[in-house]
């Protein structure tokens, strides 16, 4: 399964979606048509918002960064923050917002712990490029990056309880490898937490 | 490429009977000017209403013929802009209380052969909107594919949203606020002592004594005018550069920005009436939607099922972002359609009037999703 089906699995159909850092607001169309969801987005990017108007998708033009006080306690049967938590400027607090809104989250992380990343460091002595983390350390928008390990440790140091877990190979699809050693072998992770 | 809609000529119509108003009075008859452009489809989907704001008036696009200067919104309404003729019926009527050929303080009474003046009544968003309705009617709309406005415009296009909402598909909400804040009341008051204190004003019937209170008027939109603009745009347009080489120590107008007001202040008061002006002023002053839900706005937008579109300007501070997304955060709570888009521009509260890249993308995306 990639990561949408994936989605599918954990959330009920017509659930009400949160997708925060929804980018042109390709997993609000599918859970949109395909899941009957009610999908909301937030954004940042002027030309991801306009992707997302032009579909007919909702879409709030904001900065997580500064804040999501807007939205109210349990307002969203799922928060969705997928590969954004990374570009933020407080991840932790976002974490805490996230499941503070949705009765339930999805949050996917890039998993900078991935062994090629590792050896990539290791080798080179340089920050890592690669498929996933294209851009220099200085031209970067990831500037939170973390692996599999720290991010659950950073789920329980807030309390935060980790109800279904999801790792995906290179090419976005769960495989053996990603699932023994996820912290080596998954290039991306996926969470379904709450609080 | 985007294109002038061309020549164009103001319509008229009349809304027979009697309209009861929200202050308790009623009016007959009520003439209302309108322009169109674009084509009506035969299932009467494509119409857009637009709503002007407080100086605008019916002349949204286009020409009159024999003049230079397009209608008010021309940047954005034509074909293949934002709002394109092409595929939509475009209607914007003058509203009642105006002064460009609707039913205003400057028309004739016929009960009494005078001029209303002062005594015209107190008109509301809701009125306006009431009265759009029956202009919908009268034009064989049923639903129209939206309703759109700037500033006191996008407040009737939010007040359309509740008040009808099986009338609209969707809404475009743009550079307004749910209420006026103390500082925007305060702004108004200024304007209106501008004109109820000029000699000239007469109680409001200087039109019987052949007088004008020009200078009053001409006050009202300087001050007006000055928020409209952003200190940034103001300061790239004007800075501190001086008409002449240098300080004549004396009261003319010696910088630029001074006469650009008294400029402005000269031509809108030639154009506009003052009791309409203070009547345009008062309808923002009373817009509150949430007075009638306890002050909760999201009780007020219970009934919307439109599509709702909500624009800001980054450097708008009549109407600044943050008050847009009073509107917006009140929509999702109430859990209705709405995207928001906050555009940057320098042009302050005029910014709804210029055609910025981003804004008329997402007006266009909007308008044809």
């Amino acid at each position: 399964m990639n990561t949408v089906e994936v989605i599918k699995n954990w959330i009920d159909k017509g659930s009400e979606v949160l997708d925060l850092g929804c980018g042109d607001g390709e997993i609000m169309n599918i859970l949109s048509k395909e899941w009957g969801s009610t999908v909301l987005g937030v954004e940042i990017n002027q030309d991801d918002i306009n992707k997302c108007i032009q579909s007919g998708l909702n879409v709030i033009h904001q900065n997580i960064d500064e804040g999501l006080g807007n939205f109210n306690d349990n307002s969203f049967d799922i928060v969705i923050m997928s590969q954004t938590i990374q570009v933020l400027k407080e991840p932790k607090k976002a974490l805490q917002e996230v499941t503070r809104i949705g009765n339930e989250s999805i949050v996917t992380i890039p998993n900078f712990g991935y062994w090629t990343t590792r050896i990539n460091l290791l080798l080179s002595g340089k920050m890592p490029i690669t498929g996933a983390l294209p851009n220099s350390w200085h031209d970067t928008d990831n500037i939170h990056l973390c692996t599999i390990k720290d991010f659950e440790n950073l789920c329980s140091e807030c309390g935060i309880n980790v109800r279904e877990k999801c790792f995906f190979n290179k090419f976005g699809k769960e495989s053996v490898l990603a699932k023994v050693a996820p912290n080596l072998f998954a290039t991306t992770a996926m969470y379904k937490i709450s609080k | 490429m985007s294109d002038s809609i061309g020549k164009v000529k103001a319509q008229k119509v009349t809304l027979e009977g009697k309209f009861e108003l929200e202050c308790g009075q009623s009016l007959n008859d009520i003439e209302l000017v309108y322009e169109t452009y674009g084509a009506l489809n035969a299932d009467a989907t494509n119409a857009i209403l637009i709503c002007h704001a407080l100086s605008g008036n019916h002349h949204a696009a286009g020409k009159y013929e024999n003049e230079e200067k397009p209608g008010w919104w021309d940047s954005l309404i034509g074909p293949g802009k934002a709002v394109d003729t092409n595929k939509f019926f475009v209607v914007c009527p003058n509203n009642i209380g105006g002064c460009h050929g609707s039913l205003g303080p400057n028309s004739i009474n016929h009960d009494t052969g005078d001029y209303y003046g002062p005594d015209f009544p107190i008109i509301t968003v809701r009125d306006w909107v009431n009265s759009q309705a029956k202009l919908s009617d009268l034009l064989g709309i049923e639903k129209w594919h939206a309703v759109m406005g700037g500033s006191l415009g996008g407040m009737q296009a939010l007040e359309w949203s509740y008040l009808f909402p099986k009338r609209i598909k969707k809404a475009a909400i743009i550079a307004a606020a749910p209420k006026l804040s103390a500082q925007n009341i305060a702004f108004n008051e200024v304007a209106r002592q501008a004109i109820l204190n000029d000699p000239d004003f007469e109680g409001g019937r200087y039109l019987d004594k052949s007088k004008y209170p020009k200078q009053g008027l001409k006050l009202a939109r300087m001050v007006g005018h000055i928020t409209y603009l952003s200190e940034e745009a103001m300061r790239s347009k004007f800075g501190r550069e001086l008409k002449k080489e240098k300080l004549n120590f004396g009261y003319d107008a010696e910088f630029e920005i001074e006469s650009y007001l008294r400029y402005q202040g000269d031509v809108f008061s030639e154009s506009f009436d003052a009791n309409t002006y203070l009547l345009m002023t008062k309808i923002l002053d009373y817009f509150d939607p949430a007075s009638n839900f306890e002050g909760k706005l999201v009780s007020a937008f219970q009934s919307i099922e439109a599509q709702l579109l909500v624009v800001s300007f980054s450097t708008d501070w009549r109407f600044a972002p943050e008050r847009s997304k009073e509107i917006v955060n009140a929509l999702i709570e109430a859990k209705k359609n709405v995207s928001y888009l906050e555009i940057n521009s320098p042009h302050g509260h005029d910014s709804f009037l210029f055609a910025n890249d981003d804004y008329v993308k997402g007006l266009s995306a909007f308008l044809e999703n």
